[in-house]
Order: structure tokens, then sequence, then C-alpha cells
């Protein structure tokens, strides 16, 4: 970070210094704090639509992704109120999708399932299960997309436009109905390329968008998720 | 239609818009009334026009209920469904719109004509059950003059000259030719009063603009759009930003199921509105305004333009505004195309800039960053007419009406169980007894105040008081008699919220939906003690962690009936005294095996073997 971090606030206690304009997330991250997300995604702009990043400041819930860090602010990240919170929306995302881990290609190297891990989110939960009804878009030769496992996260609309500087997937509908479209009447239909950084492994957190012949190259038990929990990368970090 | 012909058609559309994408709304407006279908050849066509991605296009098309990427009728029809219409017979005018026209709700007839769907309030509860044909509305509907309004359109009779009594006042203007009425119950002393013309704008000319902002707040006015902001403030933080590029938007989005307010002061008072607008422009700086008008009342568009056109012949509007030279302001309507979120004012400026209606991020706030990024104030049309008044009147005039903490009066949309539904200015501390008593309702159970966003308040608080310091509201006022089923209205905000989310966030879209399939269980009886903790625990998630103020009220119709009505709970919800899960339904988890199997469930069925 180039500008000098002149503010400090707290988390849950701990003391973090931060950048005029940074997120409270950024400064948190910098710190070695994890504060779980899914839509955000360091490299891509903040969207803020999942809400699992949500703390409270100064005693209001807000996501911490977009929230700018400010001088003197008391952040709320691990208390048993905001868990139980994250909690609600990370099982809201499960129930929402057809999520069926054992037979998911990225079962271990998904962000949903290993945030779940994280939460202490083991079996099926209190919220019914939608079962919507979903497509599979199988039409481009190297890539399939099925959007049973999307979660709306929009990082490959946001790394296809501001990345690839392309624009093949965007939203469409509205409540519910809401989905993530591709920019024609399907993938093959679009100048998408496998090399995209939409199409990146790291950009969708879940199953949704499949490198078409590259499945279990890593078997089960090898994955990133297996092997660490999520945001150990970013608890392992120091300031200094 | 051939390609060639579509191809001109969008191209003529797009072309009156520069071929500007942030114009999208208008052009797709355009292109819905010549078409009746965007479809993705037309999608496609529109992108390459304006210079984006068919996606982007698409993603304007699906989220505003008036697009339609299947054609629609030649005479679209939207009949207005919120719980006002259902309990005013709603059911038998669906039934007698399905019968005129040979269709089904969401269909269009084979040749194109009519096509028919339900839609949300469209600002008329006060003369339920209506239905907007085309761009008219037809108020006060039975289920004979259904019958008779479509034999005459399919006789050709075009839907504005079907027949009709005309409304009062300016509804029988003959640019507007409206059957719609305003219903004027009770003519406080600010808005429905005799106003002087202009008269506000004229003191103002001779102050600086800081000094109109000094006197607004002096008022202490509070933004009339329910979250009662404090007006002169907003206008602070515009003028102290460093970009000199501002905008002043009206909100006229007026969508809170059960207010109609803004549509009578649209009607019979536009010229103070606007000259509301024009002190804003004065105070914070600013050349453009901007009226974003609810799709449902395009009725009133050329109404409006004329008056908008008539003041900048007299001098009122454009440049050197009343002689002040460099005094420029000007103003432009937006039409919106059905979608509630759009009167929230960070999604309404996304809808301007030719975006699906998506709040943005906070901070910034609209006041530093909004229209383009540019500072950008937004008010309600009421506000902005009292602005008008307090610049002719005084501060200390305004401040002298109302309560400690809420000046002024203020307009309420009254409807439902009453024998005078209409619009009432009273001034703010008035009683909902009073209310009550004035709109000639009787033997009520409930009143929701402020929308399904507000409170559902019982017969103990009809003492309460509309303010800020109590109940707040926007206008929303709907009584209900104690024949209702306070479920069934409890239920009918949950389906609304979960129609107009706009899905952006994780606890709003799903959230919603969970909440209404709970009532629904409470209704059909299944319930247990511990669905009512569920609910309350996922409105303190929705609550909590949701991105903007739909989803931050959205569970208040829940959370405020099970506070007022635990009684109508405890009567539906029982002990689970046999252990078993009560959210698991056999019966509808067996529906697709009988489909797939073709034959009924030996166990299950007692008329297994029948069909």
């Amino acid at each position: 970070m180039s500008t000098a971090k002149t503010l400090t606030f707290t988390i849950d206690g701990k003391t973090i210094q931060a950048a005029p304009g940074q997120t409270i997330m950024q400064a948190a991250d910098e710190a070695g704090f994890y504060i779980p997300r899914l839509c955000d995604i360091e490299g891509l702009r903040h969207q803020g639509s999942c809400r699992v990043c949500t703390v409270k400041v100064n005693g209001r819930t807000t996501s911490s992704c977009t929230q700018p860090a400010e001088q003197d602010q008391i952040v709320e990240s691990e208390t048993e109120e905001v868990l139980n919170l994250r909690r609600d929306l990370v099982r809201m995302l499960f129930h929402e999708g057809n999520h069926l881990c054992p037979i998911c290609e990225a079962s271990g190297n998904c962000e949903l399932q290993a945030m779940a891990y994280r939460l202490n989110i083991t079996q099926p939960t209190k919220f019914p299960y939608q079962q919507p009804v979903r497509s599979l878009d199988a039409s481009h030769p190297d890539i399939a997309l099925d959007t049973n496992r999307c979660i709306r996260c929009g990082r490959c609309i946001r790394a296809s436009q501001d990345v690839d500087g392309k624009g093949v997937f965007g939203y469409v509908g509205r409540g519910v109905h809401r989905s993530v479209g591709v920019n024609g009447d399907n993938l093959a239909d679009t100048n998408v390329d496998i090399t995209d950084k939409a199409i990146a492994p790291e950009t969708c957190p879940v199953g949704c968008i499949i490198r078409k012949g590259v499945g279990f190259t890593v078997p089960i038990g090898e994955r990133e998720f297996d092997l660490m929990i999520i945001g150990a990368d970013i608890e392992g970090k120091s300031d200094d | 239609m051939s390609h060639k012909i579509l191809h001109k058609v969008l191209h003529d559309i797009c072309a009156q818009y520069d071929n500007n994408q942030h114009r999208m709304m208008d052009v797709l407006l355009d292109v819905q009334r010549c078409l009746k279908c965007i479809d993705g050849e037309a999608m496609n066509h529109i992108a390459s026009l304006l210079g984006c991605t068919r996606i982007e296009v698409e993603g304007v098309v699906s989220f505003y209920s008036f697009f339609s990427d299947t054609p629609k009728g030649n005479i679209s029809i939207y009949l207005c469904d919120d719980i006002i219409d259902r309990q005013a017979g709603l059911k038998k005018n669906a039934k007698a719109f399905e019968d005129a026209l040979g269709i089904c709700f969401g269909q269009t007839t084979p040749d194109g004509e009519f096509s028919l769907d339900y839609t949300p309030c469209i600002g008329m509860s006060d003369q339920a059950p209506a239905a907007m044909v085309n761009d008219i509305i037809l108020p006060n509907l039975t289920p004979e003059s259904i019958h008779l309004f479509i034999q005459a359109l399919r006789a050709g009779t075009a839907p504005e000259d079907l027949d009709g009594v005309l409304g009062d006042g300016n509804n029988a203007h003959d640019l507007l030719r409206s059957q719609v009425h305003n219903n004027i119950q009770v003519r406080g002393d600010v808005l429905l009063c005799e106003v002087g013309e202009d008269a506000g704008l004229h003191k103002s000319l001779s102050l600086a603009p800081a000094d109109i902002i000094e006197q607004i707040v002096a008022s202490d006015l509070r933004g009339y759009g329910g979250a009662g902001f404090s007006t002169g403030d907003k206008w602070g933080f515009a003028t102290a930003t460093q970009d000199t590029e501002r905008y002043v938007f009206c909100n006229a989005d007026e969508g809170e199921p059960g207010t109609f307010k803004d549509r009578v002061l649209l009607t019979e008072r536009p010229d103070l509105l606007i000259e509301g607008m024009t002190i804003a422009g004065r105070a914070i700086g600013s050349e453009y305004g901007l009226i974003y008008l609810r799709g449902e009342y395009v009725y009133l568009k050329p109404w409006l333009e004329h008056v908008l056109e008539a003041r900048r012949q007299k001098g009122v509007l454009g440049k050197d505004i009343g002689g002040l030279k460099g005094f420029d302001f000007d103003i432009r309507i937006q039409m919106g195309a059905g979608a509630y979120i759009c009167g929230e004012e960070s999604a309404m400026i996304s809808s301007c800039e030719g975006l699906p209606g998506e709040p943005k991020t906070r901070p910034p706030f609209p006041t530093e960053k909004g229209y383009f990024g540019h500072p950008t104030i937004v008010n309600n049309v009421e506000t902005f007419c009292h602005v008008a008044r307090i610049m002719d009147r005084g501060a200390r005039w305004f401040h002298a009406i109302g309560t400690s903490a809420s000046s002024g009066t203020k307009l309420l949309s009254i409807c439902g169980d009453c024998s005078k539904p209409g619009v009432y200015e009273v001034p703010y501390g008035i009683s909902v007894q009073e209310l009550l008593e004035m709109s000639g309702a009787k033997d009520i159970c409930a009143v929701q105040v402020g929308g399904p966003s507000g409170h559902l308040i019982a017969r103990n608080e009809f003492n309460r008081k509309i303010c800020f310091e109590d109940l707040p509201t926007g206008g929303s006022i709907m009584v209900f008699a104690s024949t209702r089923n306070i479920l069934e209205i409890v239920d009918y905000f949950l389906e609304f919220f979960v129609d107009e989310s706009c899905g952006f966030c994780t606890p709003c879209r799903v959230g919603n939906v969970f909440l209404k399939e709970r009532i629904g269980k409470i209704r059909k009886g299944h319930a247990v003690p511990e669905d009512i903790d569920y609910l309350k625990e996922l409105s303190n998630t929705i609550i909590k962690t949701s991105r903007c103020g739909l989803g931050q009220t959205s569970p208040n119709p829940v959370l405020s009936s099970l506070n007022n009505f635990p009684l109508v709970y405890s009567a539906l919800v029982n002990e689970n005294e046999d252990g078993l899960d009560t959210n698991f339904n056999i019966q509808d988890a067996l529906e697709e095996s009988r489909h797939l199997a073709k034959h009924r469930s030996y166990i299950y069925d007692p008329d297994f073997g029948e069909g």
C-alpha cells in the first residue's frame, strides 16, 4: 500500500491501521484479520451483494467490503451475533440453489462449501430447499455452465467486464429470478475464451463455471480447502 | 415483421435519443410501445445501435415489469392486484377479464390484440378495483363494466375514448381526459388550499442560494417520502461538494401500496412542484432537474409536459428564470417501467442512467456522488411542493404547524374499509382514531400505517399520532375492518416484497421467499411454536444484513403482526405432539412421482385407482 496508514480503528478489540479510502475489509486483510466473504475477491471491484462480510460498525450492521475505514470505528466481526447472521446468509445461498457437494467437481475448492465449514454449518439447516429448475449450458467447446450452483456473486460478470473487457456475463431478472445470463443465446454465441479471467478457476467461487476436460485433476482430499480452512492464508499474514 | 422493418423501427427510436445508452429506459419504453415485445433479436440490434452489449440490454428488459421479451397485446391490460383490490373483489373482476377475452392472466390473445397481466398497486386504492389499459386508468371496475369495456375495445374504440365519467379537477383537462378522481377529502393550510402563483419562487429570486437553504433548515422541513431526512441538510451536503454539476431529482415513483397522494399533487399542484424544484435548483446551484414518474402514471405525462412548457413560456423555467441573469434550470421527465425499488433514491438514479433499478452502494451518498457521479438531491413530490410554500410564507409559519419534531401538514392517502377514501391534508400529530372518524371507517381492527414497510397497528394503538416521533408514514394509510384476515394481509405484503426485491443482495432476495413460505404454513394451520421463533430470527437477519431500505423493512409486516396480533398466530399454531417434521409435506413431495408414475399413491391417496 503506497498511501500512508493514518487511520486506526479496532476489530474485536484488535487495533487495525488503514489508509484513507481503504475499506474495512482491505485494512483487515492487510492486518491479517480475515472477514468471511464470497462476492468479494482481490482484483475485482467491490460489490457488496452476498453480505457474508457483514460486520457491526459502531453498533450498525454493514458490509465490510464496501464500508470505508474510519478513524476510531469500533468493528465487531467474530461475535456470536455477527456469526449467526453470516451463517443464515450462507444457508440461504445453499437453499436457494442446488448444491450437491458429493457429486460436484468443485468440492474441496468451493468457497461456499468452505465457508459453511468455517462457520460450522455441517448439516441441512432450518430453511426450506428451493430446488429450483435451472439450466445447463454446455454449448461451448471448452466451457460449461451449471447454473444450479450459481450463487449470484457476479465475480464472472466483473472479471469479464473489467479485466477481459468483454462483458460475456451479466445479471438478468429481478428478485428471486435474478440470475447470471450470457451475452447471447448461449455461451457458444459469445466471444468467451477459456483464457478469460472470467473463466479462471479462482473467479467462480462455486462449481458453476466448468472448464471442460480438466475435471478431477486434483483428487478430492488434496484440494485447496481440504488442506486449509478458508481465510487461513489471510490470517497468516502480518501487517508489520 | 421483416428484419428490415424491425431494424428501421429500432434505428429510428434509438436515433431519437442520440443512440445514447443512458437513455435505455426511454428507448425500451418506445420499443415496447411500438413492437409490443423486446425479443432477443431486438435486444441484439438495440445493443449495436447504443454501443453496448446485448446482456446489458437484457438486464434492463428483464428487470422492469412493463418490458416483455414475449409479445404483449396491442392493448395491454394490467389489472391492479394489491390487498385493497383483493378485498374490493379482485377475483370476480379478474374472472370477468378472462371470460371477456378468452385468455388467462399472463397470456396474449391469439390475434395479438389483447394481453392480460396483474400488476401491484397502481396508485388508485381510493377507487379500487382499477386497471391500466395501455396508458390510461380505468377505476371503480365491476364485472359488468369490464364486459362493456372489452366489447367497446373489440369494436375498435381506443382505450382513451372508452365511455366513463371523467374525473374532477384537472383530470377532466383536455390533455388528461381521465376517469381518475382526486377524492380530496380534506384541504389543509399548506398544499391543497389556494396557493399563490410562483410566490415562493419570486421571493427566492431576491435571496442568495445559501439563504434559501437556511430558510429550509429553519423550517425543519423533513422529507415526505417516509424516512424524514432533513431537506435543508440534504441540500447543504450537495452544496458542500467541489463538483458544481449538480442535479435536482423529484421522486414521483409513488409505489408504496396504498398511497396515491402524489398522483393528486401531480394532477392539481404541478406548478407548485416544479416551482419547488426550481427553487431547489437555485439553492444548490443546479441547472438540471428530473422528474422520475412511475410507469403507472404515464397518463399524467402529457399534462406535466404541458405544464413544463407553459412555465418555459412564462419565463419561470429554462433560461434566465424570472429575469435573473444566469439562473438557468430546466426539467425533463423520466418514465419508470414498473419497479417499486426505483422509489429508493439510488435505485432511481440507476434507472435514470439506463441501468436496472438497483440501489447503489452507500457511502458515497447521492448528495455527494449521485447521477453519473455528480451531487444529486432526490426529494419527494410533496417535499418540493412544501419548499415552494415555505419560501412564500416563511419558515416560522411552516414551523408553527404540526408537532415539535414534525413541522407542517401531511398528505395522507386513506383507503380500505372506510366510506370516504381519498386524500387528507392534515397537520402532523393527528391521531389514527381521528383519521378513522374523518374517513368514515367503522369497526376497524387494524390500520397499516406507511404501507407494507410500515406498521400494522391494532385497536389499542389507535390513539397513536402520525408524526416522525410516533408513527411516521410516507402517506399510505390502509384501514381494515374486523372481518379481514390479518394473515392474508401479511401474506400479500410478503408476496409484494418477494416480487419487488431487486435481488441484488442475498437476504432480501432469498430471505423474503422464506418468510412468505412460513406465513403460508401458518395460514394452512400446520405451524408449531418453533415457527414463530423462526420468523423472528429470519426477520432479524434480513433486517440487519440487507443492503437497502427494502430488505431492511420487508419483515415489518411479520414483526408488527406478531407483536400486535399475537392471538391471530396462537389460534393457528399448535404444539407438535406426534413429533413429525411439520416442514415436510408428504402430499407436495409425492406430486412429482404421481406425475411420473401417472397414477395416485396407494397409501396416501384415498381415491387411489380413480384416476
